[in-house]
């Protein structure tokens, strides 16, 4: 437990710190915070998701849900999440981890054999920071299995392209030779990378959605009208404990990912599954919520609540919407040995 | 940044080991049991199938083994419970004494008392109602008339309870009521331990919307109560009253009270596939995995002493959203008339549950009620 808090507590001091909403604002303009990533590395955060044996921090599921969802309550604008689910999949296949924020992907990719190595061609698009990463891995089928690479930053041409809240989505040209110790046996597939992916919008959302309640609550005692501070009107207070169950849900989704990711196993993707699907659905409502309590202020561009609205709205939709999940989960439902609903909820 | 404290709840294998237990008993005990009749579930009144639990020790499963427990954990007791209702067991008999009465006594209740009924509680032979709403005092419990005096030997008690559900076939109610007029008005209310054969207790059928019987009105008229019926500290009323509700609004049932239809649901399409039909049991499946979690880490802090009122207030406005969804999404993809007649059983299920939603938003704290309790969580109050 000690290990958690430690965990949290420097996140939240330096997210503080470096994750200013002027940060936010600069990287809506397309420039990289370098300052909070230098922090992030320092603290070791990028390596949250390896365990302790292969150099990593080894974090609980807690402790990793904890942290993606602090890096989203203050819309920390890097590529934290995909960065660390990234240098996970390079561990798990041994191949060195490179310096800097990296970029994630299952693309269209052709791996051809060369004699110095491999040749990797092919294209990847919505690429999270693919223009501003170090490097990009990419997760591609070869002769029916799947493998990694470690593409250099001088191995892809990037076009941008932005996501609903402005956060970086490129498209990526892929072309290089790269040494045979840059690819190996995946140890997730194409399938596999897009459910830890969901995971981790879901564990972000739920942060997000932290937010959104928190500046919503803040601003009902502050704002008055009619001569007292609006959350004293009854409709305000349910509005926002209708948030909060909202908000309680998603976070408790949010470990349920977590657990997915770090510990793996059986069920894992039908508990990401969940998450996205129920973290994308309380996004919209949170939002809405939030955006209603702030008025006209919260609509404005200089307000902050924009920075998690925005990205509540672009983050339900990456990596698959409520219906796609929810249709996952279905099809697993009905497919369940003994035709039975509860077995693969309490399975789940 | 977090303001509620839901701690992942744990798996144990003695809990999974329990979990196929009850399974397997629930599918010889339910085989013939129709989707009219598991759809109530919780409100399902059966006196013997309540003796068999008993029999089994799940009922008072947390409890001392010195009063019929079995010092189980609230977790273990949580697998019995969700079983039995996502099988949809009538389990209503028992349902309030073994979630909320029998706690009660053993919190405050005195050694006789607790010598006297817990036993028989755990052995499925005792039943327990609630008697706090009245006329004139539902959400505003505090506003209650039922009045008692205190006379040489005892009380005497005048006033009348309503809704109060299953009065007609319970052995005690748990009477809340005022006991004097000084200080504020949640001060001089107090809690007693009526039996309901009680000269002077009468209890009158009140029909809900479909015409069933399930709850009651409770007339008290100058009824004597011996000294020895007191629940606890005169005056403490409303503190323990307090604490009932936590037990009384935590558990599965705040979830899982459309959950035969949701089922019969996922039947209908299993059979005959759609993708709109595959999505919304999907979402079910989301919703449920997700209020289990919060639910079962309710439990977890239950066990360990903790009170998560606010939690619980959570969970159950949570819970009686999806509740109350359910009929409506489903008549959205399969095209059957709600009917208790129709031989088939998403039509039975839909018939229930459509004609009981109404209810899940009110009984045990109104949706409005709990909203306030989260706002004042919040701080907003
Ligand atoms: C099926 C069923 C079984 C029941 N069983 C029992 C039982 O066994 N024992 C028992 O004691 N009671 C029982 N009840 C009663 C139940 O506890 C009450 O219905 C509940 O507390 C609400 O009280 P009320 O119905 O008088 O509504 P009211 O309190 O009159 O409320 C009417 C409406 O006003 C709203 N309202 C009230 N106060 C506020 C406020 N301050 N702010 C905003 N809105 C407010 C309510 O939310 C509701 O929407 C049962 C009820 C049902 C439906």
């Amino acid at each position: 437990m000690a290990e958690v808090d430690l965990i949290a507590e420097t996140a939240e001091r330096l997210l503080a710190d470096f994750a200013t909403p002027q940060a936010a604002d600069a990287a809506e303009n397309g420039v990289f915070p370098d300052a909070l990533w230098r922090a992030v590395e320092e603290a070791g955060f990028l390596l949250a998701l390896i365990p302790e044996e292969a150099g990593g921090l080894g974090v609980d599921p807690e402790s990793a849900a904890g942290l993606l969802r602090r890096s989203a309550y203050h819309a920390a604008p890097i590529p934290l999440a995909e960065t660390m689910l990234a240098a996970r999949l390079l561990a798990q296949a041994g191949i060195n981890l490179p310096a800097g924020p990296l970029s994630l992907a299952c693309g269209d990719v052709e791996l051809t054999p060369v004699p110095s190595g491999w040749r990797v061609q092919g294209k990847a698009t919505r690429v999270a920071w693919g223009a501003q990463s170090a490097a990009l891995v990419v997760v591609t089928a070869q002769d029916g299995r799947a493998h990694i690479a470690l593409v250099p930053r001088d191995g892809y041409a990037a076009t941008a392209g932005r996501n609903l809240a402005d956060e970086p989505r490129d498209d990526l040209s892929i072309a290089a030779d790269i040494p045979p110790a840059s690819v190996a046996a995946s140890p997730v597939d194409a399938e596999g990378l897009l459910w830890r992916l969901a995971a981790l919008r879901a564990i972000q959302m739920a942060g997000a959605m932290e937010r959104a309640l928190d500046l919503s609550v803040a601003y009902a005692g502050e704002r008055s009208q009619f001569g007292k501070p609006i959350g004293r009107f009854q409709a305000i207070q349910q509005a926002l404990a209708s948030a909060a169950g909202q908000v309680a849900a998603a976070v408790s989704a949010a470990s349920l990912a977590a657990e997915a990711v770090v510990n793996d196993g059986e069920n894992a993707s039908l508990r990401a599954a969940v998450a996205k699907a129920r973290c994308g659905e309380a996004a919209g409502s949170v939002a809405g919520i939030a955006h209603q309590i702030h008025g006209a202020i919260g609509f404005s561009h200089e307000h902050p609540l924009r920075l998690v609205t925005r990205r509540l709205w672009a983050w339900r939709d990456e990596h698959g919407p409520e219906a796609f999940w929810n249709r996952r989960l279905g099809e697993a439902a009905l497919a369940a040995p003994g035709g039975s609903l509860w077995h693969l909820i309490t399975a789940a | 940044m977090t303001r509620f404290d839901f701690p992942a709840p744990s798996r144990s294998e003695a809990e999974e080991a329990l979990r196929a237990e009850v399974r397997s008993f629930l599918a010889t005990e339910l085989t013939n049991a129709r989707a009219i009749d598991r759809a109530p579930s919780w409100s399902g009144f059966d006196a013997s199938f309540s003796r068999k639990l008993g029999a089994r020790g799940w009922i008072g499963m947390t409890w001392p083994r010195r009063y019929g427990g079995r010092e189980a954990s609230f977790l273990e007791r949580y697998v019995v419970l969700e079983e039995l209702l996502a099988a949809g067991a009538p389990v209503a008999a028992h349902w309030i004494a073994d979630r909320q009465s029998g706690p009660l006594l053993l919190r405050y209740g005195t050694e006789a008392q607790r010598e006297a009924i817990l036993p028989r509680i755990a052995a499925g032979e005792c039943f327990f109602c609630i008697g706090m709403s009245e006329p004139d005092s539902g959400s505003d419990l505090a506003a209650t008339r039922t009045r008692a005096r205190p006379v040489e030997g005892g009380w005497r008690v005048s006033g009348a309870k309503l809704w109060t559900t299953y009065a007609h076939k319970s052995h005690y109610m748990i009477l809340f009521c005022r006991t004097s007029d000084e200080g504020e008005r949640n001060k001089g209310l107090s809690q007693f331990l009526v039996e309901m054969t009680t000269p002077g207790v009468t209890v009158r059928p009140v029909c809900d919307i479909s015409g069933a019987h399930h709850f009651n009105e409770v007339h008290f008229d100058d009824v004597f109560l011996p000294a020895d019926t007191l629940l606890g500290t005169p005056g403490q009323g409303w503190a323990q009253v307090m604490n009932e509700l936590a037990f009384e609004r935590s558990g599965p049932e705040r979830f899982l009270s459309s959950f035969t239809l949701m089922d019969e649901f996922s039947k209908v399409v299993r059979a005959e596939p759609t993708s709109g039909g595959t999505e919304a049991v999907g979402r079910f499946v989301a919703h449920l995995v997700t209020l289990r979690r919060l639910s079962r880490s309710v439990a977890t802090r239950l066990q360990a002493g903790a009170d998560p009122t606010l939690e619980a207030a959570l969970v159950k406005d949570l819970g009686a959203l999806l509740e109350q969804d359910t009929p409506e999404i489903v008549r959205r993809h399969v095209a059957a008339e709600p009917s208790a007649e129709a031989p088939d059983d998403f039509a039975q299920a839909l018939a229930w549950t459509i004609q009981n939603a109404p209810a899940f938003s009110l009984r045990g704290g109104t949706r409005e009620i709990l909203r306030g309790i989260i706002a004042r969580g919040l701080g907003l109050r």
